[in-house]
């Protein structure tokens, strides 16, 4: 008799080789055929290498102390080398975060395809290649037959995780392990591939193990769903009991981190817009080399907005859609092929008069707090180095500032000495904000600010900013992917698509009754929170049942 | 305070004692380097001439101490040239991009595209064989490969957001450069450096070897090298002491760039 258990993981304990350090510590599982079950949990929970242990793929410095792991009744521990190169691919397929490295860039995705199957399966190269076919147009590639000539690099990030789920279902395995499948795509790609996922599996009666940070995201395709929290289970259940009654605080706070809408704030009415821009289009060149030019690309369409005193302004749309374009083009990272930008009412351009003004009074914070503080410089310097341009100010009125803008983002002087790498990510995205803030910028602009944060770390930090932005008063227009964040966040939305704005309102009119195809594809993709009764939280999906949304989603 | 990696401990000793040497070589030597005595011709290493005596009967080791302060100054001013030029010449073409870039690079390349050496070679014919000549001729033979590995780290490093917060904070482009951009080009040059040192030390006894170096009877480490030549069956010791200084001081160089790499990237620091 077939068993209708897949996977058994017993007591798993994984630790550094090196130091003894535990980092999975006697985790326990298990999952039937055909489940769905998601494993949520921050950035060093211990997921991904739990996941990784299961195919015996956990990076060399990390070491399996004990427990047991048995897939289809075998223990995955004694099986040989060889045993274990069938078992992954051909039983356990696995599906990466980032669709960009994933696939190899200097191979055909027909060969790709082609790989698994020949090594996994006896079919001759005409059957290999009717599978293959096959697969990708059930996967929604348009062209199969000339998609097999092509690389990578021709195909968008969402195509490209479309071929990858088709490379691994291909082999049609047991169980599929999807790391964060999603995290780096769209809101709306992300739905499409999802959905995508969800489907193929179902047909097969493959089993889904989704890791993510996402609790949302998981709750919306798992049935099942188990949280962890610095390499422990700490709690375990049916989704939507988990959701509705969450028992263990960790669970709460995560659902309580979730991004939900707070009642819409007043904002004085003004005589006139802090920034505007007037008909902006922005041209990107094409390669340029002595013998040839090539055809550049229109980014930006003519964009007209303005941004009231004191106003959260956020800008949403997709990758592609121009949102960062128009950023950078506003804060003068970026010369305008044409249009006009106002600051305080007055014409300003690089070298222009007034444009030192608005260069100190417009701030930036970037995405990625990785990149965007100079490694080499402590955190005092990399906060003082923005009150540069300001000779009304001595050395010892810096410093006091430096100090008061620290405590005001929530580390202490103490941090000032420290170089950004003994930080963590949302450490320095406070500092990053500590930075734009210093001079007490009358505008600032956030690019995707709390994208690259986990999911409690990015609620304390719009918390920080909304804080920040109540007491300084600045003007912002905020930049981002993700509706949830924004409809916590803004005043007033901007919807771009391809470069065009294609609808504008206010956050409560935008969010409840938005009138474009686009947008509501937006909405589709988050859910809207109710808080129960037991500190939980339901989801509703929204535009579920909505035509128009379905055929473009499967389009 | 940690004590320092033995790699840099290693490299430190070996390098103090190439530098006392040259500077030791330079006041006082066991013999007179240049003194010419037909007496006590290819005499082998002994409890006199500890590292025995040339075919004129010179001194080894008073020749190689005295070499030691030639090779070492000529090596580093030319490194010293070269990294500055490069670093220079980088820096721009990566960061201003744009016709700057074009052009200065096309000329980089037209210079990478010569053998360095043959190169140094033409530049030493005009310039003719002295010490100065050989720096400058083996500096410029050495300088677009500084320019492209600088422009490369440029490159990555312009796209980086903190060079952009540099700009929208109001900071002029040079500043930027100099602030962020370089400082973060130390790791490469560093390794570049050191790597470097070794090369112009070999192309420096190449030179001697070939006769355009610094001209006898001055010793350098090359040029003694060169001279062994002849002499290789009867005393082998001619050849194996300069060819041991050359290539302990490029262990040393090594060593010591390493740990100085790592030093100066905070970080490496306290992990």
């Amino acid at each position: 008799m077939v068993s209708t258990e897949l996977l058994s993981v017993e007591n798993l304990r994984l630790a550094v080789a090196r130091s003894g350090l535990e980092v999975v510590k006697g985790v326990s599982f298990s999952m039937a055929r055909g489940e769905i079950v998601g494993i949520v949990g921050e950035s060093g929970s211990g997921k991904t290498l739990a996941a990784r242990a299961i195919m015996s793929l956990e990076p060399p410095a990390i070491r399996r102390t004990s427990g047991s792991i048995r897939f289809n009744g075998q223990d995955v521990a004694q099986l040989s080398p060889s045993a274990l190169r069938q078992l992954r691919g051909a039983n356990i397929g696995m599906v990466f975060q980032e669709p960009m490295t994933s696939l190899n860039p200097s191979m055909l995705i027909g060969r790709q395809l082609d790989e698994g199957l020949a090594l996994h399966r006896k079919l001759g190269p005409d059957e290999r290649r009717t599978l293959i076919l096959d697969m990708l147009r059930r996967v929604g590639i348009k062209d199969p037959e000339g998609a097999l000539g092509t690389y990578p690099h021709q195909f968008s990030g969402g195509m490209r995780q479309r071929i990858m789920l088709a490379s691994v279902m291909l082999l049609q395995p047991a169980l599929l392990i999807a790391d964060e499948p999603t995290t780096a795509l769209d809101a709306v790609v992300q739905r499409d591939v999802l959905e995508l996922m969800v489907e193929l599996t179902r047909a097969h009666g493959t089993a889904v193990l989704m890791i993510s940070h996402d609790l949302s995201m998981v709750a919306r395709y798992t049935d099942r769903i188990i949280v962890m929290c610095k390499g422990e289970i700490v709690e375990e259940g049916a989704t939507q009991d988990l959701l509705r009654q969450p028992k263990h605080p960790y669970t709460r706070k995560l659902l309580a981190a979730m991004p939900r809408r707070l009642p819409a704030r007043e904002i004085p009415v003004s005589t006139s817009p802090i920034v505007e821009v007037r008909n902006l289009v922005v041209d990107y060149k094409g390669r340029q080399s002595f013998f040839r030019k090539e055809a550049g690309k229109r980014a930006l369409h003519g964009i007209d907005l303005s941004i009231e005193p004191r106003e959260v302004v956020a800008l949403v749309g997709g990758s592609g859609s121009g949102k960062t374009t128009l950023g950078r083009a506003i804060a003068g990272l970026l010369e305008p092929t044409g249009g006009e930008i106002r600051y305080a009412g007055r014409s300003i351009k690089p070298g222009a008069q007034g444009w030192n003004d608005y260069r100190l009074n417009c701030q930036m914070i970037f995405q990625d707090p990785y990149s965007s503080l100079d490694p080499r410089m402590t955190i005092g310097s990399l906060v003082r180095e923005a009150l540069r341009q300001m000779p009304q100010m001595n050395s010892r009125e810096k410093t006091d500032r430096v100090y008061e803008v620290l405590r005001e983002v929530g580390l202490n002087e103490t941090y000032a000495d420290r170089y950004p790498h003994e930080l963590s990510g949302g450490q320095r995205q406070r500092v990053a904000i500590a930075r734009a803030v210093v001079r007490r910028p009358a505008f600032v602009i956030a690019d995707e600010p709390v994208s690259a944060l986990d999911v409690t770390v990015r609620a304390q930090v719009l918390d920080l900013f909304a804080d920040l932005q109540e007491r300084h008063g600045f003007s912002c227009l905020f930049i981002s992917h993700d509706l949830g964040v924004v409809e916590q966040v803004a005043d007033r939305v901007i919807v771009m698509q391809d470069g065009r704005i294609v609808e504008e309102g206010d956050r409560d009119r935008i969010f409840d009754a938005p009138q474009h195809l686009y947008t509501r594809r937006l909405l589709s993709a988050i859910p809207a929170l109710e808080t129960t009764a037991a500190g939980g939280v339901r989801l509703k999906w929204r535009f579920d049942e909505d035509p128009q949304i379905q055929t473009a989603a499967h389009a | 305070m940690r004590l320092p990696a033995p790699n840099a401990i290693l490299g430190g000793a070996i390098i103090g004692i190439v530098i006392i040497c040259a500077l030791f070589g330079a006041i006082w030597t066991p013999f007179d380097p240049l003194k010419i005595n037909f007496a006590a011709r290819l005499q082998p290493p002994g409890p006199v001439y500890w590292l025995g005596t040339d075919e004129f009967g010179r001194d080894v080791l008073s020749r190689l101490m005295t070499a030691a302060a030639t090779s070492v100054w000529i090596s580093l001013l030319t490194v010293t040239a070269a990294i500055t030029a490069g670093t220079v010449v980088g820096v721009l073409t990566g960061y201003l991009r744009g016709w700057t870039d074009r052009i200065l690079m096309a000329f980089n390349d037209a210079l990478l595209a010569f053998p360095g050496i043959l190169l140094a070679l033409g530049l030493l014919a005009v310039i003719g064989a002295n010490k100065y000549g050989i720096i400058l001729a083996l500096g410029l033979a050495y300088t677009p490969s500084v320019a492209r590995v600088v422009r490369g780290a440029v490159l990555s490093l312009r796209e980086k957001e903190f060079v952009e917060a540099s700009r929208v904070m109001g900071n002029s482009e040079v500043f930027t450069m100099a602030r962020h951009i370089l400082p973060n080009c130390i790791a490469p040059l560093t390794v570049l450096a050191t790597s470097m040192f070794g090369w112009v030390l070999l192309s420096e006894s190449a030179l001697s070897f070939l006769g355009l170096g610094v001209p006898p009877p001055a010793p350098t480490w090359g040029n003694m090298l060169a001279s062994s030549r002849s002499f290789i069956a009867q005393a082998v010791w001619l050849g194996v002491f300069p060819g041991l200084c050359i290539s302990l001081t490029l262990l040393g160089i090594n060593l010591l760039g390493d740990a100085l790499r790592d030093k100066l990237d905070p970080r490496m620091r306290g992990v």
